[in-house]
């Protein structure tokens, strides 16, 4: 029984490994640039003929547009985003799904697969029955299908490897540090699987056996899992927060070399801040060392 | 209390990690989380603390104001408490969301202090039956993620630990009407004795198993929780149920000994690293908010 008590340190800044490009960050109300022939994009606004910026980022500019993308954000879904979502309310024809953006998003009863995998067109029992599917409380994994006008986003589940999610743990961090890839879902050769959502929220869990494969999420398996497994999912979880709290891009990658450095200390120590410290900049210098 | 959702599968999966010894971030079930501790941040307060453990943020305020002692107990000044459940900490502290926790958490802790012998009460008297010191602890709950009167207690005691309260001279001029008389020198203060102030534990009965510091997520798998206070000779001075379901008296009796057993090894940390924040003197790092 371990009580672990000291002082608060002030945060060091870490020395930036690599010094290749530096990066233009501004704050609200930073001027950016002064010169009258850029497009303003997301995150600035005129003041008085000089281009501001409204948000705390780094500024991106792509030929004539200049716009800033900030730090920490709200999701904005875009098409084709893979989100990970917990079920809010369950209204007519639809659940409302709370996905870390401003406003919660929408999954249409016509957009999630019926068991049974029958294509039919949607019924009154099916209308009736919506909450022995998906209840609130209930996590999904979801595809954004489209953006309605007022931002809100539409998601669906038309595919085997959508659907509720079982026995796992959920980790939230910002949205603006999980790294666009071409796939989400990962199966780690540490033994677990993860799914990271574009939406900030990741799902750890164990690898599902052979013969759950094709199960769609229709049945989730209450049953133990194992202590090794369970150690695996606990040491990737606090390996996430570790690259959180330095800020470190999220992808399968560096999640797996941030599990490998973390071997040699015990699980619960990892969120100490010296052991983060550690982990994180040897896995910063295996992530250089692999793209250099 | 700010809770969250969460679906059968995830509380099926936190309570056989209970069962196993085994936490969602791989703490053993008499665990606490890390935790920082730093005094003296309020500077216009007589004494203060804050206490973050994991995202739990708590701020203590005392201060130490001249009145009159209550009819029962002439020689004895006394604590009035006030817990403040910030906005901040969770929309739905919003306006007066926040005043339901903050009373029964204000409620718990006048019961833990009302013991007397946690605080030497005899200490704050000034004049007995007229003038005594009353001390305001004001707590504000910053961040909520579980845990709060644990950390609330703590942090109380570190903020009395740094607590310096004026000395007071009585002097009497000839129509005999007394005057007080604060002294104007700032070290010439009195220190309050907190060796014997009790540290709160909660635990959190999950399945068949209790856990010490519940994150917000195993609280909303636990059905009922036991809060005990103990002291650093592992005295309880008060325990009190919490939640909605029921205890079975064998378990009770077993939460206890573990509380007492954690309680105990609470104190010796807390003091050895108030007393280390002490000896820094002018050389202490303040981090504060801004850090």
């Amino acid at each position: 029984m371990a009580v672990d008590m000291r002082l608060p340190a002030a945060r060091r800044q870490v020395a930036s490994l690599s010094a290749a490009q530096e990066k233009h960050l501004v704050v609200p109300g930073d001027i950016i640039t002064t010169d009258v022939g850029f497009m303003r994009g997301h995150g600035t606004y005129m003041d008085e003929e000089k281009l501001t910026a409204s948000v705390a980022g780094e500024v991106e500019r792509v030929n004539k547009l200049i716009c800033v993308r900030p730090l920490k954000t709200r999701f904005n879904g875009e098409v084709g985003d893979v989100v990970v979502g917990r079920i809010t309310e369950v209204q007519l024809k639809r659940w409302k799904v709370e996905t870390n953006s401003r406003l919660d998003s929408v999954l249409l009863l016509s957009s999630v697969n019926l068991p049974g995998g029958e294509l039919r067109r949607r019924s009154v029992e099916d209308e009736l029955a919506m909450r022995d599917y998906l209840q609130e409380g209930d996590l999904i994994s979801a595809e954004v299908q489209s953006v309605f006008s007022d931002g809100a986003l539409s998601l669906h589940t038309r595919s085997l490897k959508y659907g509720k999610l079982g026995q796992g743990v959920l980790v939230q961090v910002s949205p603006s540090l999980v790294k666009r890839q071409k796939t989400h879902f990962h199966n780690l050769p540490c033994g677990a699987s993860i799914i990271m959502g574009n939406n900030g929220y990741i799902w750890l869990y164990p690898t599902p056996g052979q013969q759950d494969e094709e199960a769609g999420g229709y049945y989730t398996s209450l049953e133990p899992i194992s202590l090794a497994d369970r150690e695996v999912i606990s040491r990737l979880r606090n390996c996430i927060l570790a690259l959180t709290a330095h800020k470190v891009l999220l992808y399968d990658t560096s999640v797996l070399y941030c599990y490998e450095s973390s071997r040699p200390h015990k699980i619960k120590n990892i969120l100490k801040p010296e052991i983060m410290e550690e982990i994180v900049m040897e896995t910063r210098q295996r992530l250089l060392e692999q793209a250099g | 209390m700010a809770a969250v959702q969460i679906c059968e599968a995830e509380k099926v999966y936190i309570m056989h990690g209970v069962r196993d010894d085994l936490r969602v971030d791989g703490r053993g079930c008499e665990d606490y989380r890390h935790m920082e501790i730093e005094t003296d941040v309020v500077s216009n307060t007589d004494g203060s603390a804050r206490v973050k453990m994991g995202y739990t943020d708590i701020l203590v305020g005392i201060k130490a104001e001249i009145g009159k002692p209550r009819p029962m107990v002439p020689d004895e000044g006394y604590l009035e408490f006030f817990v403040d459940c910030s906005a901040n900490a969770t929309p739905e502290f919003e306006g007066r969301g926040g005043e339901e926790l903050g009373s029964e958490i204000s409620s718990t802790l006048y019961k833990v202090f009302s013991n007397r012998n946690s605080l030497d009460m005899k200490a704050l008297c000034i004049a007995p039956g007229e003038h005594c010191w009353v001390l305001y602890v004001d707590v504000l709950l910053l961040q909520c993620d579980g845990n709060l009167l644990d950390a609330t207690s703590v942090a109380i005691k570190a903020a009395l630990f740094s607590t310096r309260i004026p000395k007071v001279h009585i002097s009497e001029d000839e129509e005999g009407t007394k005057e007080l008389e604060l002294s104007d020198d700032p070290y010439d203060c009195m220190r309050l004795e907190v060796e014997d102030v009790p540290c709160i534990v909660t635990l959190c009965k999950i399945g068949h198993r209790h856990v010490v510091d519940a994150t917000l997520q195993e609280k909303a798998c636990s059905m009922a929780s036991l809060l005990i206070s103990v002291t650093r000779k592992g005295t309880v001075t008060c325990i009190r149920k919490v939640g909605g379901g029921s205890l079975d008296p064998e378990s009770i009796f077993e939460m206890t000994e573990t509380g007492k057993r954690v309680g105990k090894a609470l104190h010796a940390p807390l003091m050895k690293l108030l007393q280390e924040e002490e000896m820094l003197g002018k050389k202490k790092q303040k981090v504060g908010f801004l850090g």
